[in-house]
Parts: C-alpha cells; sequence; structure tokens
C-alpha cells in the first residue's frame, strides 16, 4: 500500500514577486509503507522543499500530496493532524529543544496530540528506548546534555509522536563517525521494529547506502532517479554529471571489476565488500604458498 | 515567511547621492530635517519639497520604492491631518455640532501633511543610498567628540553594526525553530491570548539558547583576532571629503538660508 504519493507537485518561492523560484518542479512520487527511502542532492536540489510538503509545513503550489490516499489539504484546520502522522526532524534538531526536563521536552508531541498522561508516558519511555537515551537523563535539563544526547533527544521527541512515516533531515550532521554509525544503526532497528515507512534525508552516499532500500535523487527541483540502492547506484557516471558520487566502496569494485577481477561491481557497503573480497584474496594466498 | 521581511532599505547604486561621504550625508539630512521644520510657510517649504524631490531624482533609486517608504507612516499622517483640520482660524467652511472646519485648518493640514512626507522621504534618501555599515562608520566619527564624556563611542558603533548583522540570521533562525515545533503539533494560530502567549514559549526559548551560544561564538572569533575595543584600531576604509561634498554642502546651506529668507519675506498666497 502507498502511505505517500504526491501528484505533480510543484513549489513556488516568492510566486507572484519578481524573485520567485520555483523549488521543485512537478513531482510524481509514491512511496510505499514500510519503505526506507534515503533521499539525496546536493544543496538547492529541493530536498528541503519536497519534504516539507510532506507534512504540510509547506503548502504545495500546485499539486497534491496524498496520505493514506487522502489529500493532506483537504481540510485545512486538520493539518495539525498530518503532522502527527508524519513526523519530522530537521536538521541539528538539538536546537529546538526548550523544556525544564528533557521527558518533557519529548512529551511535547504527545502533549500537543492530547493523548492521556499514561499514554504519553509510555510513548516517552518508548521512544527513549528507541533512540538509546539513558533513562538516568530523563530528569535532567535537556541544556545539561551533551551535544550527541541532545540529537538523540530531539529525535526521540518526533518519535514519542509515533507517526507513521519518519522524515528525517540529516540526523548525522555534526556527529563523530562512531555517533554517526551509532545513530544510523538505531533509525535502521526502529524501522525493522516499528515497520513504519522512513525517509532519510543526506548528503553522505555512504550512510544512505547503508540503511535505505530506495533511493530517490533530486536534482534542480525534480526527481532524477528514484529506484533500488543497488539499481542507483549502477547509474555511477550520471550521478557524477549532477555532482554527487557513489559510495568510495562501490568505486573501487568497479574498478575491480573492470580489471577483470571475479567480483559484483553492486557493491555498496564494507561489508558486502569483505564478503566479495576475502574469498578472493583466500584463493590468491593458496595459489601462492 | 518572515524571512521575507526587507530590513535595513539599502538600495545600492552608483549615483552621485550613494557615493558622498555619508559623514557629510548624515549631517546635511539632519541640516534638512531641521529646515524643513523651520520651513514656515508654504513658499519655504516647497523650495524644501523641491531639494527633497531632486535628492531623490539623484539618487537613482526607483520612486515607488520612495512611496512604500511613506506608506507605513500613512495612519499618521491622515491622523494628524485630520486633527488638523479642526485648528486654526479664518472661514468657516463647514460646521458640525462644535466641531467647525475652517480654511485656516484645511491649510495647516495640507502643511502638516506636506511636511510629514517631505520628512520621511528625506531620510529615505540617506537610508537608501548609504548601507548600514557606512551609517554606523558615520556615526561613530561624528560621535567621537562625545569620548570627552567617557561615552564609548566605539563600541556604542560596534554594537550597531553586530546587531543590525545578525537581524536576519536571526529571523532566518526563529523561521527554523517555528517550523520544527510545528511539526512536533505546536499550535500558534489557534486560541485565545494567553494560550498564544503561551505557544511562543517553546520558540522563545530555543532562540534565546542559540543568541547566547552565537553571541559566544562570536566574542570567541572577535577576541582570537585579537580585538579588544576601540583604542588603537584603524580605519581600513578611511573616510576622505571630496569636492563634491563640499559643493553638495554648500548648495545645501543656501537652500537653508533660502528657507529662512522665504520665511521672512513672503506672504502667505492663502489665507
Amino acid at each position: 500500500m502507498n502511505v505517500l504519493e504526491t501528484k505533480n507537485l510543484t513549489y513556488t518561492y516568492g510566486a507572484g514577486t519578481p524573485f520567485c523560484k520555483t523549488a521543485v518542479k512537478n513531482i510524481n512520487i509514491t512511496i510505499e509503507q514500510g519503505a526506507f527511502i534515503g533521499l539525496i542532492g546536493h544543496t538547492g536540489s529541493g530536498k528541503s522543499t519536497l519534504i516539507q510538503q510532506f507534512n504540510g509545513l509547506l503548502k504545495p503550489t500546485s499539486g497534491t500530496v496524498l496520505l493514506n490516499g487522502k489529500d493532506i489539504w483537504e481540510q485545512k484546520k486538520e493539518i495539525r493532524k498530518v503532522r502527527f502522522q508524519v513526523g519530522m526532524v530537521f536538521q541539528y534538531p538539538e536546537y529546538q529543544l526548550f523544556e525544564d526536563t528533557v521527558r518533557k521536552d519529548i512529551g511535547f508531541g504527545p502533549k500537543n496530540m492530547k493523548l492521556s498522561k499514561e499514554e504519553a508516558d509510555k510513548r516517552v519511555i518508548a521512544a527513549v528506548n528507541f533512540v538509546g537515551l539513558d533513562h538516568a537523563l530523563l530528569e535532567k535539563s535537556p541544556f545539561e546534555l551533551s551535544g550527541g544526547e541532545k540529537r538523540r533527544a530531539a529525535i526521540a521527541g518526533v518519535i514519542a509522536m509515533d507517526p507513521d512515516v519518519l522524515i528525517l533531515d540529516e540526523p548525522t550532521a555534526g556527529l563523530d563517525p562512531q555517533g554517526r554509525d551509532k545513530l544510523l544503526n538505531q533509525i535502521k532497528s526502529y524501522h525493522s521494529k516499528r515497520k513504519n515507512t522512513v525517509i532519510l534525508v543526506s548528503h553522505s552516499m555512504e550512510d544512505i547506502a547503508r540503511v535505505a532500500d530506495r533511493i530517490l535523487v533530486m536534482n534542480n527541483g525534480k526527481v532524477f532517479l528514484f529506484d533500488e540502492t543497488a539499481k542507483v547506484f549502477a547509474h555511477a557516471k550520471e550521478l557524477e554529471q549532477i555532482g554527487l558520487c557513489v559510495p568510495q566502496i562501490t568505486k573501487i569494485m568497479t574498478k575491480l571489476h573492470e580489471k577483470g577481477y571475479p567480483v559484483s561491481p553492486g557493491v555498496f557497503t564494507l561489508e558486502q565488500a569483505v564478503q566479495e573480497l576475502f574469498p578472493l584474496l583466500m584463493e590468491r594466498g593458496a595459489a601462492n604458498d | 515567511m518572515i524571512k521575507d521581511i526587507t530590513l535595513g532599505q539599502y538600495f545600492p547604486g552608483k549615483s552621485i547621492v550613494h557615493k558622498l561621504d555619508p559623514r557629510v550625508k548624515v549631517l546635511l539630512t539632519l541640516f534638512n530635517i531641521v529646515f524643513i521644520f523651520i520651513a514656515g510657510n508654504f513658499s519655504s517649504l516647497g523650495l524644501m519639497s523641491v531639494y527633497t524631490v531632486a535628492a531623490m531624482l539623484f539618487s537613482g533609486v526607483p520612486f515607488n520604492r520612495y512611496l512604500r517608504s511613506t506608506r507605513g507612516v500613512i495612519f499618521v499622517i491622515l491622523f494628524t491631518a485630520v486633527l488638523n483640520l479642526f485648528y486654526g482660524g479664518g472661514a468657516v467652511l463647514v460646521q458640525w455640532g462644535f466641531l467647525q472646519i475652517t480654511a485656516g485648518g484645511v491649510r495647516n493640514a495640507i502643511f502638516i501633511a506636506v511636511r510629514i512626507i517631505v520628512l520621511i522621504l528625506m531620510s529615505a534618501v540617506l537610508t537608501y543610498t548609504t548601507s548600514p555599515t557606512q551609517l554606523t562608520d558615520a556615526l561613530e566619527r561624528l560621535m567621537k567628540p562625545l569620548k570627552i564624556f567617557h561615552i564609548k563611542v566605539h563600541e556604542i558603533a560596534m554594537m550597531m553594526t553586530i546587531a543590525l548583522r545578525f537581524v536576519p540570521t536571526l529571523l532566518e533562525e526563529t523561521d527554523k525553530i517555528i517550523s520544527a515545533q510545528k511539526a512536533r503539533g505546536a499550535d500558534l494560530e489557534s486560541g485565545g491570548l494567553i494560550s498564544r502567549v503561551k505557544a511562543l514559549i517553546p520558540i522563545l526559548i530555543p532562540l534565546f539558547v542559540s543568541s547566547f551560544r552565537r553571541a559566544y561564538d562570536l566574542a570567541m572569533a572577535m577576541e582570537c583576532r585579537c580585538y579588544n575595543g576601540g583604542k588603537g584600531r584603524t580605519k581600513m576604509k578611511i573616510l576622505h571629503i571630496a569636492v563634491k561634498d563640499i559643493i553638495i554642502s554648500v548648495i545645501t546651506v543656501l537652500i537653508g538660508v533660502g528657507v529662512i529668507l522665504l520665511n521672512i519675506f513672503v506672504t502667505e498666497m492663502f489665507l
């Protein structure tokens, strides 16, 4: 079933002024329930504009966004409900923390949903577990946390609304490599446990390759490619033309493949590469002995 | 979006008005404002109006921009004009209960309206043709004599520059925070006054926190570049008074003299 669908979606900033700029042009995509989508494109390609229309923060200039088959702007007053169904984590979400305790801050979304106190508490705890935050931090002020903890708390604040679609805009920006890996793994495991739809926006092909089943590549406000991860990375040349690149490991494996080694060029994570190369090296080693 | 608000109305250009020394421009604008008030009859005010329109033409800034600058105060102009209708003597034009509109009142109303409009246009010429940095630079130089009263002129100018610089940044930040809180279901549009004010808390607190963070970062960056206030600090762009500045100052002073002469010798054509 399609959870999100867009029809001829177009968004123009400053329409009717001399400074108008069409950020998103005629987008037609369908996103299936339970998918893990990676959204990539360089700065100014329209990624942020696109995702802000998914939860009704921006109203399309023309075209429609369908959530579970229903136009989200059909009833203007219900747009807040859409935002509970399509949770959105902005870039550097730690700057949105404001309550006096972490527990209250994560509970801000559920409180706005007018849930009972018990239900809201349950959701806060579940969200904290998903992002791997220490329960001892719950009663602390969010401003006392470390950078990585703040990031997790802010993400938990959106997860606590238990959205059907979770959109994360560059959740790993500014984290160290370890923190980045840990956060990506947690998002992945959240996705597989909760079985909802996740859209991850990132600049890093490596990050997206590790977690997404499908990749949406944007260029100049249009959909450039939207396909399964392996198939997208097969278009290495086209991706480079629009200023993006495939993961480094894919480049190496493609080169090896070109040189005649029996490896698959469609490899995009380190783990897969090890699996491919290790037997090859063992063979070589055995032949040399 | 909040971002779209234009703050600081500098309109870049290469006209002669743009190229004038900002200090001279500030002083001349003050001089002109004083003379717009000194102008006591229609002929002297007319002279100031002609002067202002000439400055507007020479500035090369589109006319509708100037019109836009008066739009914000149109209510004030109307209000004062209407109030003035009821003051002043002369022939009674309309009588309505104890209120009466006299010819003198009409004259006063028009006079006051023209005076306010000219005043606004005059200061608009300054703000349209002088960038905020030039403006603070000029103010710093002009306020220099205040140092003998132990007023920290350089620090005040630096604060003004920083404040102006951070207005767009903070607006963008506010926009982002509003979006983020809306995404968590914050309701900013409905409810009574109290719930609306309460709804601002999730926006104001993060905004304060990030302003302090920015302030610390900026202070650190400035200290790293050995900034320690105005003492012994030299300017990269040194302001020079050129021939055109002198010519325009002389013209302005002559017009000021003209205003005074018109005030004394011309009796009003009206009334």
